[in-house]
């Protein structure tokens, strides 16, 4: 009874994933017949190709890994620096500084999208990388996170380093970030993710194939080629591909990373 | 001396990012709000002051778009959380070939917003869609382009996308359940649903209100969907307020509008953070 209910789930919530796959992999004349063919006898593979090279996948992919790789390294170089500065170094106004970085939590992207684009205009910057990347260069998030984690490490190896005449940039590079991996992991994974999955600032700055991400370029397939469904079916699994491929390697970051914005959303 | 110089220096980058990327726009989006747009675009915006605010907030087309959002929120955010839990529970009994079950449950955290909204949106299309199809409805009208289907099946598009990452989280958090507790309450003879309702449920609730704001939140930042399915429309029912707010500012050239939006937005956000920890905090059991 149980397996009963637990492959009705199954089923019920890989039916689209599954209909996409199928979909992809049949003629464009097999995908409108009735009743649908639910398996592929003949597989198109050459589908997949098509959607990479004349749909742009290739192109939008190539784009979605720049920008993310670029933003996820910014956000996790400026955090920790922030967070060690925080927990490990004594200045005036330490404490009010950090709860301005902790108020950037409470501002959604939406709320400031406008003057943003303005900002990016202004400089000239339109339908490039960086104006992808710029207002993605700290993260409150990560400088939390890290300063919670950095706060746990043990003093009287910070007195041994500092006698030893260790410097704090030595110091947060040898000692204190190889110590909180786990947390450098999975909130890399959280901000990959994140920046993976843009949506709304990808589509306002950008305008040609060039510079478009994978979640944009989607949009533009399916608007597009829409008398070529399997293409549209293929480019949606290509783009999905490559983060199903990051989770199944980082399964055990997972649950931290995706719960890593849980002061956030 | 020099470790204050350093201090500064090292936390300098977060901030000028911040500086500029946050806090500046963030001021002024709401400086935007008190300038009308003009009438033709190359005229200067005039200075209006509150008088933009009070006009577009006690608009029936702001009323609108917010009640658009709330019963998007309500359509999507209980009907995810019992999924994910239902699925949660569903997956925790060790049976023979569970490991595959659970990455199926996890596996729509690999689709973004945007790759659910493609697959729902061919499987939904009026001439081609397999769902319309399974549905009866091929050839007519299609769902999306009913206003009364329109935002329930954006809904469903959403907590679909959603079950991987509610599944995941409520999964770990049964399993963190201390299983003494549990073993107990076997032992006096509490039926399973009793012990469900009366020990698990209540341990869960921590977690049951995390997803509860995040979905809450996300729920009013909800975009992507809504631009691919129906882009607003039929006839304004997916009109929600972020959504008036992109077309108001990125096609309708008017940033005053829109940031009187944001504004908005930005109040009703810290709002609910602020009412839903309130109301949690007095109610979550913080068990173990």
């Amino acid at each position: 009874m149980r397996y009963v209910v637990l492959i009705l789930a199954a089923a019920i919530v890989l039916f689209p994933i599954y209909v996409t796959l199928v979909d992809a992999l049949l003629s464009p004349q097999q995908v409108v017949t009735r009743p649908p063919t639910l398996f592929p006898l003949t597989p198109h593979w050459g589908t997949f190709s098509t959607a990479f090279k004349e749909g742009d996948l290739g192109i939008y992919l190539r784009n979605s890994a720049i920008v993310t790789l670029a933003i996820t390294a910014a956000e996790l170089f400026t955090s920790m620096l922030a967070a060690y500065a925080f927990v490990f170094m004594r200045f005036p106004g330490r404490r009010i500084l950090f709860f301005a970085c902790l108020a950037t939590l409470m501002v959604p992207f939406e709320a400031t999208i406008i003057p943003n684009y303005q900002t990016i205009l202004k400089i000239g910057l339109v339908n490039t990388y960086p104006a992808l990347v710029l207002p993605f260069l700290a993260s409150g998030i990560g400088i939390f996170l890290f300063r919670q984690a950095f706060l746990n490490f043990p003093h009287e190896i910070q007195d041994a380093a500092r006698l030893d005449g260790c410097g704090h940039i030595k110091f947060l590079f040898r000692m204190v970030a190889p110590i909180n991996r786990p947390v450098l992991a999975a909130f890399s994974l959280f901000a990959f993710l994140s920046a993976w999955n843009q949506y709304l600032w990808p589509l306002v700055v950008t305008q040609t194939n060039s510079v478009r991400t994978v979640q944009i370029g989607l949009r533009q397939l399916s608007l597009t080629n829409f008398n070529q469904l399997d293409v549209v079916f293929a480019g949606t699994i290509l783009a999905a591909l490559p983060i199903a491929l990051l989770l199944f390697v980082f399964q055990r970051q997972l649950v931290a990373g995706l719960t890593a914005g849980a002061v956030k959303g | 001396m020099r470790e204050a110089a350093l201090g500064y220096l090292l936390i300098l980058p977060a901030l000028a990012a911040f500086g500029v990327f946050v806090f500046y726009p963030l001021v002024k989006t709401a400086y935007l709000g008190f300038f009308l747009a003009p009438p033709t675009p190359n005229l200067p915006s005039h200075y209006v002051g509150f008088q933009q605010y009070s006009q577009v907030l006690g608009s029936s087309e702001f009323a609108d778009d917010l009640g658009r959002t709330v019963l998007f929120v309500l359509l999507t955010v209980p009907a995810g959380i019992i999924v994910g839990l239902a699925l949660a529970n569903l997956a925790q009994k060790k049976v023979r070939g569970i490991r595959a079950f659970r990455t199926i449950f996890s596996s729509t955290v690999a689709t973004s917003t945007a790759v659910a909204s493609v697959v729902f949106f061919t499987l939904l299309n009026p001439q081609v869609g397999l769902l319309s199809y399974l549905f009866g409805k091929e050839g007519g009208n299609g769902i999306l382009q009913d206003p009364h289907w329109a935002l329930p099946a954006i809904a469903m598009v959403t907590i679909w996308a959603n079950i991987g990452f509610t599944f995941i989280l409520m999964s770990a958090a049964l399993q963190s359940l201390p299983e003494d507790v549990l073993e107990a309450s076997k032992v006096d003879g509490a039926s399973s649903s009793v012990r469900f309702r009366q020990i698990t449920l209540p341990l869960l609730s921590p977690i049951i209100f995390f997803a509860a704001i995040i979905g809450v939140i996300s729920g009013f930042q909800a975009f992507g969907q809504i631009d691919i399915l129906t882009q607003g429309g039929p006839n304004h029912a997916t009109l929600v307020v972020i959504y008036d707010l992109y077309q108001q500012a990125f096609q309708f050239n008017n940033p005053g509008y829109a940031a009187v939006l944001s504004v908005a937005l930005f109040f009703i956000l810290l709002l609910l953070t602020f009412v839903q920890f309130w109301f949690f905090q007095r109610r979550v059991s913080y068990g173990s």
